[in-house]
């Protein structure tokens, strides 16, 4: 980081690099995120969140639901009843708040993760034939993506989780059906703008078949718009998870998760306000840390883009 | 212009005929919507009593032909809670919403738009800093968490405002005005609209800034603060449109947290209900409700948009 780039008549060194392979990439990212603060800062709080699920079984100092009913109702360490044992507290029925909020990393980062993959993976497929067939096609399908888009989302989420019942595997199915719009949109975007443009008439011209231009053209250059915006609907899938566990209408109160410890903190309020507290903090931090990331990665990977929010 | 809004307006049909099918299909997702809507004791003659009695033994396309005819005439049936027609209940409860979606909207509107243009038009100094943070803010805090924290500190801790409910003070006797029961759960709700606002007007300005018509202007020897509102803030103005009418849609459809939170009594709260009573009626209703409003919002927002700017009405 300390070491100046060497600037040449082009800008500087690092913005030459053109060796292949994976690894020179990685160097490659490295070196531009150290240049932006607010992105490295994103980087490692989002790392912090990954780690922290990763090892959540080391990590946490108790199992996080194991109930002490003569340890409950405990306030953080620094509070004046408070002690080191249990640094945030513990719950109305003596659950440890750290080792409780260590493993809703777990849940958070699963739903956000594979809600994003869902979404990704099929947004990206549906996008690419719509953007590619044009014609009728595109016309049905971009008639439902606006559609859905125009729905009121809370109202229908909170609608299909009350129907299909409280269970991880549902909340990673609703986030990452009703998510697809938004990368659909994106990818037939990006591709419709890229079918005009010069490299993919010059690959047409010189006789590339259609799935050759698809894969190889056009699906590389894809990458960096769903990359970002892939951070930033993992965040807000975190954000309406702990929600919809908030109403109660999330994974079943047996799992530890944010939103979960939230309902209950919400009930002791007034007495116990730590209980609803650091959740609440935990959920900021990972979504701070994805929302620097997702402007950083936004800035580097296509500056032309803006955030497309339901 | 005449042909923009009718094309507009047969989208915004076809786009509410879909909404239908959804919110009918829905209930039949998991194949019985009257174990839905029973406890778990129920037995099976109970079940199949309650199947006839709100017709669910019909075939589908009788069912959907009867909830649609329903539909188009503002009838959604019975709360299987409360026993009334469900169309009287939301009605009952939508005041509440749109008064807190409007101080929200303004609040929101307020603070951003103002926040957005002193950062804007002053990169890299402190208020532009304090602009960035804020449109972060609006979007990491989640609003349920917000809303339990201000309850903590300004009524539980400080008391200035009432922990739940809404009080309404009525002018003339009849005409309800807020009152400082508003307040917190509007700032909680329009917390990530502030942010938006703030990101948006903020980039606005800013690129504005950087136009040839801005320079040229500056060039000519117009004064800075009519450059500011001649120019920038009046070109910057018909993109806020769009945004703020898709956020007003927002506030009014996803108020069902800080509602829960405060016990405003809304359509949010309404709804909340309606799911902890398995009320699916009543759900429908209001998932097609708030549907319409945010459709119709979305229709008023892209016909303002198209008079304020000539583009989009003939570039479609």
């Amino acid at each position: 980081m300390s070491q100046t780039p060497e600037v040449t008549s082009t800008g500087s060194r690092v913005d030459q690099e053109k060796e292949r392979g994976l690894w020179p990439k990685i160097v490659f990212v490295g070196k531009l995120l150290a240049r932006d603060k607010a992105g490295t800062l994103g980087m490692v709080m989002f790392l912090i969140v990954v780690f922290t699920a990763i090892f959540a079984t080391w990590l946490s100092p108790y199992d996080p639901l194991k109930q002490n009913l003569r340890d409950a109702k405990q306030p953080p360490a620094w509070s004046e009843k408070g002690s080191i044992q249990h640094p945030l507290g513990t719950d109305n029925l003596g659950r440890d708040l750290l080792s409780r909020i260590i493993y809703g990393t777990r849940v958070s980062l699963t739903v956000g993760f594979f809600g994003v993959l869902i979404a990704g993976g099929l947004g990206l497929v549906i996008g690419l034939i719509s953007g590619y067939a044009g014609g009728k096609t595109d016309n049905i399908i971009m008639g439902g993506v606006n559609m859905i888009l125009a729905l009121p989302y809370l109202v229908f989420v909170v609608f299909i989780a009350a129907i299909l019942g409280r269970s991880l595997f549902n909340v990673i199915l609703i986030f990452g059906f009703t998510d697809i719009p938004i990368f659909v949109r994106i990818t037939r975007g990006e591709v419709l703008r890229m079918r005009e443009s010069g490299f993919v008439e010059s690959a047409i011209s010189l006789g590339a078949t259609r799935p050759r231009i698809l894969f190889d053209h056009i699906l590389p250059n894809l990458i960096g718009p769903l990359i970002t915006i892939a951070t930033f609907e993992m965040s807000a899938m975190i954000f309406y998870e702990a929600g919809l566990g908030f109403l109660g209408l999330s994974v079943p109160p047996s799992i530890p998760s944010w939103g979960n410890m939230l309902a209950v903190g919400r009930k002791y309020l007034t007495i116990y306000p730590w209980i609803a507290t650091f959740p609440g903090l935990a959920i900021i931090f990972a979504g701070l840390g994805m929302n620097l990331l997702g402007d950083w990665l936004r800035d580097v990977l296509d500056p032309r883009m803006r955030r497309i929010k339901k | 212009m005449q042909r923009y809004i009718l094309s507009r307006l047969v989208q915004s049909l076809l786009i509410l005929f879909g909404v239908l099918c959804i919110v009918f299909f829905m209930l039949q997702l998991t194949g019985d919507p009257v174990s839905l809507m029973v406890s778990r004791s129920a037995s099976p003659e109970q079940m199949e009593r309650l199947r006839e009695e709100l017709g669910y033994n019909r075939p589908m396309i009788v069912q959907f032909a009867d909830f649609a005819s329903g539909a188009v005439r503002g009838d959604f049936g019975n709360s299987t809670r409360h026993h009334q027609p469900a169309m009287g209940l939301i009605l009952a409860r939508l005041p509440a919403t749109i008064e807190l979606a409007t101080v929200s909207l303004l609040m929101s509107m307020f603070i951003g738009i103002t926040l957005g243009l002193l950062g804007g038009s002053n990169p890299g100094s402190l208020w532009d800093a304090i602009a960035r943070g804020a449109g972060l803010i609006g979007q990491t805090i989640p609003n349920f968490w917000l809303g339990l924290i201000l309850i903590l500190i300004f009524s539980v801790n400080l008391g200035w405002f009432p922990t739940f409910g809404r009080e309404t003070w009525n002018f003339l006797g009849f005409i309800p005005i807020p009152t400082r029961s508003v307040i917190l759960p509007a700032f909680s709700l329009g917390l990530f609209t502030m942010g938006q606002l703030v990101r948006f007007t903020r980039s606005a300005v800013l690129e504005i800034r950087g136009e040839d018509y801005v320079r040229t202007a500056y060039s000519k020897g117009i004064a800075d603060k009519r450059i500011y509102v001649k120019h920038i803030l009046r070109n910057a103005a018909i993109p806020l449109i769009s945004i703020i009418g898709v956020q007003f849609g927002y506030l009014l459809s996803g108020s069902i947290y800080i509602e829960t939170i405060f016990s405003w009594p809304g359509l949010g709260n309404l709804l909340a209900e309606a799911i902890g009573n398995r009320d699916f009626a009543l759900v429908q209703a209001i998932a097609f409700f708030t549907s319409i409003v945010v459709v119709f919002l979305n229709l008023l927002t892209d016909i303002a948009y198209g008079m304020a700017d000539p583009r989009i009405r003939y570039g479609d």
